[in-house]
Parts: structure tokens; sequence; C-alpha cells
């Protein structure tokens, strides 16, 4: 629906991107503030991005944070597209209400009743079968796969109504057989949704502080771990570096999804014109 | 080559393949539903049986709900007292109202400053529409933590903001905004504005622009014909959006963790705080569930939406 867009919507958007944009400008700008106190400015300088990389302490946060976005993803993503694929294509089936339920509770309960629920549960599960022994890369991966794939499977869920089945039902006519379908059509069609997924399940792990509080033991300190540590006594110019650093990470990748996620539509697009002038001929 | 010369494992290998072929629906299935199952359902579930116990000096520290007793009986002890003593502690009780007072004041904030954003996306040009849901997109995409945390530069007594206003000589003292309740509503409706925006733009992208011009050319006014068209027409969008901002920011941590201080209490920093320094899980897990309950109710009405809109046309 496109229209005439009124002074009063364009100043509430143009305040909108001011409020979402501003203090994350400020945020990187600060970060080059030779000053150690943030908000005095004492002029340019990358002295805490020199400081950043010496230090060790958050070397290991960061390895140790990507090694488990890189799991989680991996996982998510195939957990999630075993859902979604469930849920959209296979019809009705026994206890579809309750997996639907779950693989939607997880998007919008709070992280911290998610976190101690899931610690009980290791707590429990230590005790009873011995297993896991130590809480750390192990739970947090586990803890991650858990709300990640929900997020994957709505992305996945979403692009699976969106393209319909009709590709599939000529293959199946012409004689594929079902899981010739699925490993043939429907899986590549799907490629861009699944690396979108893949990616949202990436950021979402890097970014999760408080369900990693909960399942990390001593001596894992997951990179939002320690940036909360830090900042929890207030300002720090460190931090500010290495926010900036984050930032531009994420614009990179969000901007390649969104492309990708762009050019499919624009495909979905030229198909459907296609297939409504050959019907037309 | 002929079948007796292929090796022993091979049809066998291939047999469970052919297997897996056939049934592949079923496994496909299963995963998902098993990981929830044990990673999602059956946590809850030992929460709710703590809650229901007694603290005690062991580990972990509550007791067990089923004991043997010398007879050979079985017992299940169910102890309310948990939840008991949360309603009738004014802490806890106040820590509630306070919690909920502030996610519906945030949601109603982000829904008055979201809506007029999505719509003004919403009409935009063909160009324009996409670059502008990008600049939604992608905070959301960003940290939360260093989202929070680029408000506390804004807001501490020696901030960005109160430095301006004293350079600018509106104010000789600065004022005091971080620590505040004032923050933790900034901080809330920065971070969740996207979930509002967002639903709301896909119920409204799916409008038709005619009814609009339909009223306007029976005479209706804009103003008449936005309450009386545009705005019931959007009820999914806004239901939707407000429960993706209500629901999170009840149970919300970090913000009255970072940006509010010791002096803003949200359920959601008493939780953490009752089990990372208290230890005692009973109560914890019994707030935990008093949470939930709070919860359950907008929560089946969010899978609700989600179901119907998941299921397509």
């Amino acid at each position: 629906m496109y229209g005439k867009r009124s002074r009063f919507l364009t100043i509430m958007l143009t305040l909108g991107l001011a409020f979402f944009y501003v203090p994350m400008i400020l945020l990187v700008i600060y970060s080059f503030n030779y000053s150690k106190i943030v908000p005095v400015w004492g002029g340019w300088s990358l002295r805490w991005y020199e400081e950043l990389f010496k230090s060790e302490e958050v070397w290991q946060a960061v390895s140790l944070s990507l090694q488990i976005a890189f799991v989680n993803a991996t996982f998510a993503t195939l957990l999630g597209l075993f859902a979604a694929l469930a849920m959209v294509r296979f019809g009705r089936f026994r206890g579809r209400t309750l997996f639907g339920g779950m693989l939607v509770a997880p998007l919008v309960m709070p992280e911290v009743i998610t976190g101690l629920a899931l610690l009980v549960f290791f707590i429990s599960a230590n005790q009873l079968i011995g297993w896991p022994s130590e809480r750390g890369f192990t739970t947090i991966t586990i803890a991650h796969i858990t709300f990640s794939m929900a997020y994957v499977a709505v992305t996945i869920q979403a692009r699976l109504t969106g393209m319909g089945e009709t590709l599939e039902e000529a293959a199946a006519d012409l004689g594929a057989k079902p899981f010739k379908v699925l490993t043939a059509i429907t899986i590549p069609r799907l490629t861009p949704a699944l690396i979108s997924g893949w990616l949202l399940a990436f950021t979402l792990s890097l970014d999760d502080l408080v369900i990693a509080s909960f399942v990390s033991g001593p001596g894992s300190n997951t990179l939002p771990i320690l940036i909360f540590s830090r900042i929890r006594v207030g300002l720090r110019p460190d931090i500010n570096a290495l926010a900036t650093i984050m930032i531009l990470v994420v614009a990179i990748c969000v901007a390649i999804a969104a492309i990708l996620l762009f050019r499919q539509q624009r495909a979905d697009m030229r198909d459907q014109q296609m297939a409504q002038k050959a019907a037309e001929e | 080559m002929t079948d007796a010369a292929q090796p022993q494992p091979r049809p066998l290998l291939r047999r469970v393949m052919r297997r897996l072929q056939d049934n592949w629906r079923t496994v496909v299935m299963i995963i998902p539903f098993v990981w929830l199952l044990i990673f999602f359902l059956t946590p809850f579930f030992i929460v709710a049986k703590i809650s229901l116990a007694e603290l005690a000096i062991a580990s972990p520290p509550f007791t067990s709900m089923v004991e043997w007793t010398d007879s050979g009986i079985v017992t299940i002890r169910l102890v309310f007292d948990n939840f008991l003593y949360i309603l009738e502690d004014s802490l806890y009780y106040n820590t509630y109202l306070n919690s909920l007072k502030i996610s519906i004041t945030s949601t109603i904030l982000c829904l008055l400053f979201g809506y007029p954003i999505a719509y003004a996306i919403v009409r935009s040009g063909p160009v324009a529409k996409p670059i502008l849901l990008f600049t939604i997109i992608l905070p959301f995409w960003t940290s939360f933590l260093l989202r929070v945390y680029a408000w506390m530069g804004l807001l501490a007594d020696q901030g960005t903001i109160n430095n301006a206003l004293i350079a600018m000589g509106v104010i000789d003292e600065p004022i005091r905004m971080l620590y505040t309740e004032f923050a933790v509503y900034i901080g809330i409706v920065y971070t969740y504005m996207p979930f509002m925006i967002l639903p709301l733009y896909a119920n409204m992208e799916k409008l038709d622009g005619s009814l609009n011009e339909a009223a306007a050319d029976l005479g209706s006014r804009p103003t008449n014909t936005f309450f009386k068209v545009t705005l019931p027409l959007t009820m999914p969008g806004i239901i939707a959006g407000s429960l993706l901002v209500f629901i999170p920011a009840t149970g919300e941590y970090i913000i009255p963790d970072l940006l509010g201080g010791g002096n803003v209490n949200m359920i959601g920093r008493v939780l953490f705080n009752e089990f990372s320094r208290n230890s005692d899980w009973p109560v914890a897990a019994a707030v935990a569930i008093v949470l939930l309950l709070l919860l359950v109710l907008p929560i089946m009405v969010f899978q609700h939406f989600q179901g119907k809109a998941s299921e397509g046309t």
C-alpha cells in the first residue's frame, strides 16, 4: 500500500531513526576518544583498540562465544528446518499443538525463566545420570540451540508458506519420490532462508547474556558475560571499542542476509509474472 | 559385478538408508520434538517441582518431594509455603506490580511511537521502503547489551546529554537520569521498539489502500478514516507487537540492572539475584512460576496468533 506520507508521519519517522541511531553513533565516536573517562573528549586515538587486542581475557571470551555461536547456528538451523517442515508440510499429526506451542514459546519466554529452568534441569540431570559433568561450552550451546531453533523455524516456516507447493507437486506428478522432492527441490529453494536462519541463530547466540549466565560454570565466560561484568561498574572506553567492532561485523552480516532475501523475493516475483504471462498466452 | 561379490555390510547399509528414506518424515518430526520435550518442557516441570519443595542444606539445596518412610509408604510432600511467602512479602508483591506497571507503560509508549513509524514506512516509495526496513531491523541484530550500554553513556551524570546541556548553559547541575525509572523506560522502549514496528508493518503492508480512498470519496475526513478503517484493520498487528514487547519486558533483567541500578526493582532482577546470591532455590523457583502464571495468558494469545500466521491463508 503506497500513498502520500503526511508531514506528521515524516517527522515521526525522522525522529524514530534519530532515536535509533544517535546513541549508536555516539558510542562509536567515543571509542576513538583518547580520554579514559568516556564522555569527556580527549582527542582522537586508537588507544582503546590496542588495549582491547592485547587483552588475553577478551580473546578467550571471543573465541568461546564464536565456537558456541557456530555450533549453535548449525544445529539450530537443522532442527529449525526439521520443525518447520513438520509444521508446514506434514499436515495434522498427533502432538502437533504441543509441538507448535513448544516451538514458539521460546520467542517470548522471559530469558530469566528459560535460563533458570535450564540450570535446574542440568543440575538435576547431573545428579541423576552424571551428565553434564560440568557447566560450560556444552550446556551453553544446548541452551542456545533450544531457543534459537524457534527463531530459525519461524523464518523457514514463513518461507515455506510463501513459496507454495506447486513445484513439489509438479515433481511428484512426474514421478519423483517424496524424499527426492525434498532434497532436489524444497531444500535448494530454501537456501536463502536457511542462510538467514543460520545467521540469525549465530547472532542470537553471540548476543545472549542472561541464559548463558545461568548455565555457564566458573571459568567459561562468553563475550556478553565479560562485557556485562565490566559495564556493570560504569562506562569503559575499551567496551566502546569492542562495541564498534561488533556493530560493524553485524552490519555486514545483516546486509548480506538482506541482499540474499531481497534477490530471492525478486526472483519469485519474476517467476510468478512469467507463469502468469504463460497462462495468458 | 555379481551380487555375491558385494561385501556383506553394503546391503545392510542400503537397507537402513532405504528405511530412512521411506520414514524420513517421522525422523524429521521426531528429532526437534524430542529435543524440545527434553530441553524445553522438562526443565519447566523441574522448576515447578522445586517450587513445591523446602529449602534444605544439601546439594541441590531443596528437599525431595517423594520420600520413602520407614513403613515403606511413599509420601509426597507438597509445600506451598514458598508461594505464601511470596504473596505475603510486600517486597515480592510490589516488585511484581512494579514490573507490570513498567512493562505495560513501555508497551503503550512503543505503540504510540512505533505505529506512526510503521505507517510511514508502509507509505514510503518502493526504493525507500526496503532501506527503511533495513534501518529498523539493523538495531534488532545488534547486541542488546551494547544498545543498553549506549544509553548509559548518554544518560550518566557526566554523560553526553548532561554535558551538552551544561555547555549550552541550560542547566548548571547535571540532571540525574541514569539509575532512575526514567532510564529504564528509555531502555525498554529503545530496545523493544523494532518488535512493535515489524509486526505492525507486516500487517499494514497487506491493507487495501482502496478502502481509504473509498472512505475519502464518501466524504470521510482522514482522522475519521483512520479511526474507523485503518485502526480496526491493523488490530492483529497491534496485538502481536504489543505482546512481543509486553511479555519479555515484564521479565527483563539487563535493563533494570544496568540503567536502573539498585533503584528500580523488577522481578527479573529479583529472580536473578535470588538465584545467584541467596541460593534459596525453592523461593526463586516459586518466583519464576508466579511470573510464568502472570504471563501464561498473554503467551497463549501470542501462540494462537503465531499459529494462525504460520498456517498461512
